[in-house]
């Protein structure tokens, strides 16, 4: 370019001029999403590191580099509240994916009978999604309890001997968070099933009329199948949800009766910020991460797969 | 504007008393002190600012850093990265054991001149100053006590059940099997882990008493802790739950508090920030709404103590930091400000003629105890042992309350391992 430039210099202004908008414009994408990935480097990917380097020291209530290897983690798996945080996750995480999906498909599959007003009965059923998990915690913490909600109403009709503790009893509160969770986020499942419904190609559904299959075979057989990726997507997305859930336990039970409805976020948040255990928390951060990244690599892994192979 | 002009002809009185050195003070450069704090509700607010007051009229600057948030967990977090930033406020709300924390980490200056000055030492009782004092040096100041083990009635319950005021826990139980007879809920509560061991320490202070109060919740002797006393006092406290409601679970305090204003249950054992609810409901003490020391636990007092620790300044904000310590403890502040919150202030001395029966029984106690030995400090409210140490037997207590099968050897059990853990 240096030599054109001095053998021709109108010709190789021009040139110049038009390489370097040429440039200007191969870089410019890059400038401009250059803050926003340094952004994200510094307070995404900085900030797991540096909680998992305080994750190995003996940080208490504020940060200190006094290593102690991976005795936080050791301290974490012998914590009992932990395991029931975990085993809550488990448990609350796995009901609320099924029951969201079973009730999302079956409510997308009666509203894509083309029904009259089905605007209306989507609305409906998608509006609980735009409350913030708080409102949705106080509002079942309301008609849970059992003197203020539905038990007290159902006794007010007669039926004495009715009872719905849940969220009074250590053993059952776990499900109350399902409740609530699943009454917030069937109708957003629905929504993701019913735009895959509507993408199923309809002479394949007139293909498998010819052919004589039951109605109820050819959901089983021809349409559920192809809402695979659908089904992916949700799972996806729910189990993010579910993992991260806080408010909706700070809201519905409070991580209680005692701490039986506890989960490893509200865990985190507890030991790292009112407890001056940042150690301990950054463990249980880091060991939360891990759950989400068990989750997100086998789905980008097959995504990725998938992408090769079309 | 009213309450304004009080306090300021009262600012007059403390400027004749300590004049030299004030005006002194005042006359060099309007210095400036940075309080964190999270006394934001209402009356609270009002209680903070007469002290903004005060110092303004010695003619230093204040800096509201009110982080509003009930137990000032987000105040902390706040402060905590103002500490790591190295631009701490000049004084923060901190209180316990956690005084110690910050002390440790090098971060907060001493007033001991200032202390010594106004003779603190002769001033506060020696249980009170210890909290306030590390590695010998003063480095944070009372700004009031409050009173943990109090029982709260409503009297016309307690006649339609036709008891007295229960003083001891068998006559509690007693009480309460009336109460409950009577169609009322014995015992209001909110399960919460905090007012389970709000309710726990004062059921151990009164089945083990002071001394192994002092062994078990302050010192974590594990002896202590997982002693027969200590499996007698949680199957007690267990027991409480039968005089409990079904509902409780998650309740807070002020909705307890306001189930004995309206009559639905008879008591409730919590500390006395559960008056400024019955004050707001424009109830008298000792007629419309009784108070006690919890049952059994009349010769001791498990105090909670709101105090100002100093971080370390340079310069004319320390002199105002220093002002601003001396003016804490003054009658003028100590008064104003409790009559507002419903504690009690933090130096015995004072007159109490302003205050209602329950905060001049509360400090009476307070005098007698402190020299008796029955003051004690709270475990549940963070005074006695560190915020881990803390929680971890609030886990416990909250656990063993919550469940249905755990026997109280295994929760004591538990709360050796707590207290190992810690070390």
């Amino acid at each position: 370019m240096s030599l054109s430039r001095s053998v021709a210099p109108l010709a190789a202004g021009a040139a110049s001029r038009r390489s370097h908008s040429g440039r200007l414009q191969a870089w410019l994408p890059k400038l401009v999403l250059a803050p926003s990935i340094a952004i994200s480097l510094l307070f995404v990917y900085g900030f797991m590191l540096w909680t998992f380097i305080l994750s190995l020291t003996n940080s208490r209530m504020l940060p200190s580099y006094e290593f102690v290897g991976f005795a936080q983690y050791a301290r974490l798996m012998a914590n009992d509240r932990w395991w029931v945080a975990s085993t809550n996750l488990v448990v609350f995480g796995g009901l609320f994916v099924a029951i969201c999906l079973a009730l999302g498909l079956l409510l997308a599959i009666l509203l894509d009978q083309r029904i009259r007003q089905e605007g209306a009965l989507r609305t409906i059923y998608l509006y609980p999604m735009a409350l913030s998990f708080i409102v949705t915690g106080v509002v079942w913490k309301w008609l849970l309890n059992p003197g203020l909600g539905i038990q007290a109403m159902v006794r007010s009709w007669g039926f004495e001997n009715f009872r719905f503790d849940w969220l009074v009893n250590p053993d059952t509160a776990v499900y109350t968070l399902v409740i609530a969770a699943v009454w917030q986020a069937s109708g957003f499942v629905m929504a993701l099933f019913l735009a895959g419904l509507r993408g199923i190609d309809d002479s394949i559904l007139k293909a498998a009329q010819l052919d004589g299959a039951s109605l109820p075979r050819i959901y089983w057989r021809v349409v559920i199948p192809c809402l695979r990726p659908v089904v992916f997507s949700a799972v996806m997305i729910l189990s993010h949800i579910a993992i991260k859930s806080f408010d909706l336990v700070v809201a519905l039970t409070g991580g209680g009766p005692g701490y039986a409805s506890d989960l490893p976020a509200t865990f985190m948040y507890a030991h790292a910020f009112t407890r001056a255990q940042i150690g301990l928390g950054s463990a249980s951060a880091m060991l939360m991460l891990g759950g989400v990244l068990a989750i997100l690599i086998p789905y980008l892994y097959s995504e990725l797969r998938n992408r090769r192979h079309g | 504007m009213y309450p304004f002009n009080i306090s300021f002809s009262k600012t007059a009185l403390v400027l004749a008393t300590t004049a030299a050195a004030s005006m002194a003070y005042a006359s060099a450069q309007a210095a400036e002190v940075e309080v964190l704090h999270w006394w934001t509700s209402g009356g609270e607010a009002r209680a903070a600012n007469v002290l903004k007051e005060l110092m303004e009229a010695e003619g230093y600057g204040w800096e509201d850093f009110a982080v509003a948030g009930g137990g000032g967990e987000t105040a902390m977090t706040v402060l905590k990265s103002r500490a790591m930033s190295g631009n701490p406020p000049s004084a923060a709300q901190i209180k316990g054991p956690e005084i110690q924390e910050w002390g440790e980490l090098g971060l907060l200056g001493e007033l001991d001149e200032v202390a010594e000055a106004e003779g603190w030492d002769a001033l506060l009782p020696t249980t009170v100053a210890d909290v306030m004092r590390h590695n010998g040096s003063y480095v944070a100041v009372p700004v009031n006590v409050h009173r943990v083990n109090w029982l709260w009635a409503n009297p016309e319950v307690l006649a339609a059940a036709g008891v007295e005021m229960p003083t001891t826990l068998d006559e509690l139980f007693v009480a309460g099997e009336a109460i409950r007879e009577a169609g009322y809920i014995p015992l209001a509560h909110g399960g919460q882990a905090w007012q389970d061991a709000t309710v726990f320490e004062s059921v151990l202070l009164a089945s083990g008493g002071t001394e192994f109060y002092q062994r078990a919740l302050v010192e974590l002797d594990e002896e202590a802790l997982g002693s027969a006393q200590m499996i007698e006092a949680l199957e007690t406290f267990k027991r409480l739950r039968e005089l409990m409601d079904d509902d409780m679970s998650g309740r807070d305090w002020n909705i307890a508090t306001s189930m004995v204003i309206n009559g639905d249950a008879g008591m409730q054992l919590m500390g006395d920030w559960a008056k400024g609810e019955f004050t707001a409901a424009e109830l008298t003490a000792g007629e419309e709404y009784l108070c006690a020391a919890a049952p059994g636990t009349q010769d001791a007092f498990t105090f909670n103590i709101d105090s100002l620790a100093m971080f370390r300044v340079e310069g004319v904000e320390r002199e105002a930091q220093q002002a601003l310590a001396r003016l804490v403890l003054e009658p003028t502040f100590q008064e104003a400000f409790n009559l507002a919150k419903g504690s009690i202030p933090a130096r015995p001395d004072l007159d109490m003629s302003e205050f209602d029966t329950c905060a001049q029984q509360s400090l009476e106690d307070f005098q007698r105890t402190a020299e008796e030995g029955g003051l004690v400090p709270s475990m549940a409210h963070g005074m006695a042992v560190r915020a881990d140490v803390q929680g971890a037997i609030f886990d416990v207590v909250t656990n063993y309350f919550n469940s249905r099968d755990m026997p109280a050897e295994e929760a004591a059990r538990r709360m050796v391992n707590a207290a190992q853990a810690a070390l």
